[in-house]
């Protein structure tokens, strides 16, 4: 098991820039996420980590070694396809004995590695079979036991859940997860979607248009985005964004939408020009004594809470409420932001202007 | 587009069935004809009205197979008694063995060439393809194209510079150049099938071998190339197919060490009388090889040529 240090990682095919200058380190047992919409150069980056493109410029570091364009047969990773890639010329047992094979192990040791790993993801009665016939989950755990039987410095996955049906899918993660945990082995998993990211991951990268927009664990990502693009690509519904012009400077802890103050985290650097506030909809309140005003135009019930959309004279504002709550459509009500939460951004960049609250978490995104 | 997928009615089976039956009867009559006259007695192969009942005889195998010759009538009383079969025929004919012919030779130089030039395409033009369809080859459209654009005249067209090219580097009658020759016509469809096959295979096969530790090259020998045998297949019988049923090629530029089988076979009427069963005997051998090669590859020619008409 291994570290994985990637430092100004650049990809060009021809004109297009597919990753430009991305940098972040994968710490050793960890399961780490590679996020962002598709096109957005996660693959690539992963790619790149396996050995299968050459990067244009930059380094990758796998167990303190510079691995950047070395072959993929002498980085002793293991990669795991979206299409499973299985070589449908073999069967289960010698699919999975393959990548033993190729090191040179004698016939009789692969085979009871093989016959090892079978057993810890419950597929020894698959052995014999060819894999032309298995169910998705099936194919998903024998690539996952070609994956894991040779013991590699880190497993590489590629959307490996994303050929599998909903249902499934929730299962083989909770499977996947409680693997690596068993076997502590450094992952690198791409994914385009930011509920699977949250729910398995150790720590998430999201990747937008072949840049590294953020970096760390989960729980910072979604309370602190360090840009618009993170703070509407994760949670759903995603993080409202009331647009408006005027100046910030430092120290300030309030903001003006129009006529209302509304309260901030005391902000450390100032700007002017077009605003952002972000609140996410479960720090919205709905209080007839607010003075930052709205309609409610439609209510969606989800069970125990409710997603209420309101229109703004800043735009639209979804809240989550308890279902409890009585909210009528038509009615106008006012609006109450939990201060401690939100975020402010300068519209222009993109970028979260820095403030007491989360300092920390952008000072190493 | 949209297709139904009712079941075809009795009536609509029937009357496929009667079209594939009739179609069987017109493509197959002449080749039954063939294989008939081989066995018939030359009077009976030019008998009219034709006779679809007769004697068989091995008389036309034995003709295509040896020499003959007449010799005095007082020379051939005092010879012993025939010591063989075949001997006997040709004694009934009054001739004497004066050796064997040259139909084996030229079938064997048909054998060496057609599957020669058969092997040799495959190799060049599976490393062609798979090139083609795997990496980034500069001007790669244009190339195709031009390798295609190969085909685009018939290859008897250039015949005529092709025979004075192999005469002036000494190729005029040599197994190599009429392997090279035939291997140079087959390759641009060869290319171009079996590039269709390998883009089919999906690189991540080879990928996931180049992570579990394989070569390049051993990636291409132990994933790639068992899975494109069926492409391989289909395209080697195609190939074989057109090497070994050459003909204009063959007369003008082989005539003795490296002749082929079509050629030499319509000599055999200029040798000794129109002996038709002998010649429709060579015919008939000469069908064998392409037919057990096409029977041996048959499921993959089958798959082959339906290949990617199912979307998976």
């Amino acid at each position: 098991m291994a570290q994985i240090r990637i430092e100004n990682l650049r990809k060009d095919f021809g004109s297009f820039t597919a990753v430009r200058s991305s940098s972040f380190t994968v710490e050793d047992g960890e399961f780490f996420m590679l996020l962002g919409p598709s096109g957005c150069g996660k693959t690539t980056t992963l790619r790149m980590m396996a050995g299968l493109e050459l990067p244009t410029s930059g380094s990758i570091h796998i167990g303190g070694e510079e691995v950047g364009m070395k072959p993929a047969s002498q980085r002793d990773i293991a990669f795991v396809f979206q299409m499973f890639a299985l070589y449908p010329h073999m069967n289960v047992g010698r699919n999975i004995a393959y990548p033993l094979i190729s090191q040179g192990m004698p016939r009789a040791e692969a085979r009871k590695k093989v016959a090892e790993v079978a057993r810890i993801l419950g597929i020894e009665g698959l052995l014999d079979r060819p894999v032309g016939g298995l169910s998705g989950g099936d194919r998903q755990r024998v690539a996952l036991g070609r994956a894991i039987v040779r013991r590699p410095k880190a497993f590489l996955m590629d959307e490996p859940l994303g050929a599998l049906d909903a249902e499934f899918r929730e299962h083989m993660a909770e499977e996947l997860r409680a693997l690596h945990d068993r076997m502590g082995a450094t992952t690198v998993y791409v994914t385009h979607d930011q509920l699977e990211a949250m729910q398995m991951g150790d720590k998430i990268v999201v990747m937008n248009h072949g840049v590294v927009e953020q970096f760390g664990v989960p729980q910072q990502i979604y309370d602190w985005p360090a840009t618009r693009f993170v703070a509407a690509f994760i949670g759903s519904p995603p993080m409202n964004f009331l647009d408006f012009e005027g100046a910030v400077h430092e120290g300030q802890d309030r903001v003006e939408l129009g006529t209302a103050a509304i309260a901030v985290p005391r902000l450390l650097e100032g700007a002017r020009g077009a605003l952002t506030l972000g609140v996410r909809p479960e720090h919205v309140r709905l209080d007839d004594a607010a003075p930052f005003r709205g309609e409610v135009i439609a209510t969606e019930y989800l069970g125990t809470t409710q997603i209420v959309t309101l229109d703004t004279a800043f735009g639209r504002v979804r809240a989550r409420r308890p279902s409890a709550e009585p909210v009528r459509p038509g009615a106008r009500t006012g609006l109450d932001f939990d201060a401690r939460t939100l975020s402010v951004f300068n519209a222009t960049t993109g970028r979260a202007l820095v403030s007491d609250a989360n300092r920390e978490v952008l000072a190493h995104g | 587009m949209s297709f139904s997928v009712t079941a075809p009615s009795p009536a609509a089976r029937w009357i496929a069935g009667l079209l594939v039956a009739l179609y069987a009867i017109v493509t197959l009559l002449p080749l039954a004809w063939i294989i008939a006259t081989g066995f018939k007695s030359p009077a009976d192969a030019i008998a009219y009205p034709p006779k679809v009942l007769f004697e068989p005889s091995l008389e036309g195998y034995v003709n295509l197979f040896t020499t003959r010759t007449r010799i005095a009538e007082a020379d051939f009383a005092a010879l012993p008694p025939p010591g063989t079969w075949y001997e006997e025929i040709v004694r009934d004919q009054g001739m004497v063995i004066a050796g064997p012919s040259r139909y084996g030779e030229r079938f064997l130089n048909s054998v060496i060439i057609g599957f020669g030039s058969t092997a040799l395409c495959m190799v060049l033009g599976t490393a062609a393809a798979y090139a083609f369809s795997r990496f980034r080859v500069p001007l790669k459209d244009d190339l195709m194209f031009f390798i295609l654009s190969t085909r685009m005249m018939p290859p008897i067209a250039v015949a005529i510079p092709i025979f004075l090219m192999f005469r002036q580097i000494g190729l005029n009658d040599t197994h190599l150049g009429m392997i090279l020759l035939y291997t140079a016509v087959n390759l641009s469809l060869s290319v171009w099938l079996l590039k269709g096959f390998i883009d089919e295979i999906p690189v991540e096969y080879e990928e996931a071998a180049l992570i579990d530790g394989y070569t390049r090259f051993q990636a291409f020998r132990k994933v790639v190339l068992p899975q494109a045998a069926t492409g391989i297949a289909s395209t080697a019988i195609f190939c074989l197919i057109f090497a070994w049923n050459e003909y204009a090629f063959a007369v003008l530029l082989t005539s003795g060490t490296a002749q082929t089988a079509p050629p030499f076979i319509p000599t055999i009427i200029g040798t000794g009388g129109k002996d038709w069963p002998a010649v429709a005997a060579g015919a008939t051998i000469f069908l064998v090889p392409v037919m057990v090669f096409t029977i041996l590859l048959r499921k993959h020619l089958l798959r082959g040529i339906t290949f990617g008409a199912v979307r998976k």
